[in-house]
């Protein structure tokens, strides 16, 4: 029935002079039901890949998990390996590169985004950030040895905890400032103008509205910094964590292990077993994981809740 | 003679609200008026506003109206040092606070923001609680007296207490429209300012809240010099004391001062005749 009073009306609008629509709408909904069906898909494929390789993960690697395999020291026996040093190594990095890095990272990025002027040496330093947040990790390990493990050695003693903390740092740096800086550049001038119009200085205009109003992005940018800090391999042997460690660490300045050469230390042995050990290690890094996103998580609502 | 023969009989009564602010109002100082002297104001190399000459009178409200894009805003931001704020652009001339020049080298701008304060066309106040966006200002500025009483106070000026009192530690994004600029004006009332600028405060609101706002001013005008920016040539003639007509001649060319006036003249006896075209509706 529509079809006809579509053509009456296609007719009518010949001789009045209106445009006239004419269009199939099953090919129309076709399509469209086709789109959505292939976005869809693309959104489950990376979601199936990431599912199949944790369970298979977990498959191995949990029944492996035993209170003696997080406390146990490495060993040459698979039963009694464990990867106490390595997690310790792992925690104490975690901390001190958030504890150096964040501040940094967002003093940097107010300093580009509130008080440095639009001229061509910030223009410089915003597109060298944006580089920074690319170079290969293993490039910040080479340069961590060369600072702070030659040059500062006596200060930060060598292959130290710190020197790992200090290289991670800079490495994930750029990731957070420019997650500030986007935070920041997002809140509208209406904020600031409302600061200044109350005779506040930029200092306290700063403190006391942007900052809370660009900690969920902030926030936001150190989970994804401590993640790729968690998993760094490369950088960290370069600086020299070691792969087999008698002892933990009990101050910045000792030697150290980390969860990911460990395990890639279990991964190269020969014995079955051993595959099954790097298996639980991989699980137990991924259990730090999700523990230290869900601690920013946490964080990040309870600001946005407040705001 | 009775034993309290010595004690003072107004002493008896506990000081209401209304007997605390009709004393403060007569202990304050009486609101200083501004004075602007061949002022020009720029964005870059472009002259925004020229050679404006305005006497702005104490405890009145001074209307600022023009059509648009001819500076009034822009010359309104100049009084408060705001216009600054904004990357390369500067001013030129002469402002003064009663007798104080403000753009010398060595007035602080952020005591002169304090002291002139601001509200903005587009409702703008912080994501923090209602009682935080009235304290905020005065805390930074170094109150030192009963804040409860500051914030109460400031909100009753604004004529919003009895909508919010119940919910002050609620987040001032969450009201209306037409309450966000009643406490925009109540935290810049909460800093003393002794001058208030208004940069078209009502133009985003309902008819209802311009109302109870244009109700506000005509009580802020007894404490504070105000002035106010409109495009409302009604609301200008019913609030204002003084009007003064922003113009451009030719496109490119700076705003001006066309005529400035006490507002009944302005609008039923104008000198000139743009500003005759103007209030009668036959441009704008």
């Amino acid at each position: 029935m529509t079809q006809q009073s579509d053509m009456r009306a296609a007719q009518k609008g010949g001789s009045e002079g209106r445009a006239v629509f004419k269009t199939s709408r099953a090919v129309r909904y076709a399509l469209d039901r086709l789109f959505t069906g292939l976005v869809f898909v693309a959104a489950i494929i990376g979601l199936v890949v990431l599912t199949v390789l944790l369970v298979d993960i977990a498959w191995d690697g949990v029944p492996r998990l035993s209170w003696d395999f997080i406390t146990n020291f490495s060993s040459a026996s698979p039963a009694r390996a464990g990867i106490y040093p390595a997690l310790l190594g792992s925690l104490w990095l975690l901390l001190l590169t958030a504890i150096v890095s964040v501040p940094l990272a967002v003093g940097a990025a107010v300093y580009l985004e509130e008080y440095a002027n639009d001229n061509w040496i910030n223009r410089l330093i915003e597109v060298n950030i944006s580089n920074l947040a690319g170079i290969p990790s293993i490039i910040y390990g080479l340069l961590g040895l060369g600072i702070f493990v030659n040059l500062l050695g006596s200060i930060t003693g060598g292959r130290s905890i710190i020197s790992g903390a200090l290289t991670l740092s800079l490495l994930v740096l750029p990731v957070i400032i420019i997650a500030t800086r986007e935070a920041l550049r997002a809140i509208p001038d209406s904020v600031r103008e409302g600061g200044y119009a109350l005779g506040a200085t930029r200092w306290e205009m700063i403190r006391d509205h942007l900052l809370p109003m660009a900690v969920p992005g902030a926030l936001t940018g150190t989970i994804l910094a401590l993640s790729r800090a968690i998993g760094e391999t490369a950088p960290l042997i370069v600086v020299g964590a070691a792969t087999f460690i008698t002892f933990a660490p009990h101050s910045p300045f000792d030697e150290y292990s980390a969860l990911p050469i460990q395990i890639f230390d279990f991964i190269s042995r020969p014995q079955e077993a051993f595959q099954v050990n790097a298996a639980a290690g991989i699980v137990i890094l991924m259990i730090v994981l999700l523990l230290t996103n869900s601690v920013a998580i946490w964080l990040r609502n309870k600001y946005q809740r407040r705001g | 003679m009775s034993d309290t023969a010595g004690e003072n009989p107004s002493e008896e009564r506990p000081e209401t609200s209304e007997l605390r602010e009709a004393r403060e109002a007569t202990e304050r100082a009486p609101a200083l008026g501004m004075k602007t002297e061949n002022l020009s104001a720029f964005y870059g190399s472009f002259k925004a506003v020229a050679d404006v000459y305005m006497n702005i009178q104490a405890n009145k409200v001074t209307a600022l109206i023009g059509p648009s894009g001819c500076g009034k805003s822009t010359f309104l931001r100049c009084l408060n040092r705001m216009h600054e704020v904004i990357p390369s652009a500067y001013a030129k001339g002469c402002v003064k606070l009663g007798d104080q020049d403000i753009y010398t080298r060595e007035t602080d701008p952020v005591q002169i923001r304090r002291r002139i304060g601001m509200v903005f066309q587009k409702p703008n106040p912080f994501s923090k609680s209602i009682y935080e966006n009235v304290a905020w200002g005065a805390r930074i500025n170094g109150y030192k007296g009963d804040m409860n009483e500051l914030v109460e106070r400031s909100l009753r000026q604004a004529a919003i207490w009895e909508e919010v009192k119940d919910r002050l530690k609620m987040s001032g994004l969450g009201l209306s429209g037409g309450q966000q600029q009643r406490l925009c004006i109540a935290r810049t009332l909460a800093v003393e300012p002794e001058v208030i600028l208004m940069d078209e405060p009502a133009s985003a609101l309902d008819p209802v809240s311009t109302q109870k706002i244009e109700d506000t001013m005509h009580e802020l005008k007894k404490r504070y010099t105000v002035v106010i920016v409109t495009h409302n040539m009604q609301q200008a003639a019913r609030i204002s004391d003084y009007t003064g007509f922003f113009y451009i001649e030719n496109m490119g060319d700076p705003g001006r001062l066309w005529e400035f006036d006490e507002t009944n003249k302005v609008f039923a006896t104008p000198e000139r005749k743009e500003t005759e075209d103007y209030v009668t509706g036959r441009f704008g």
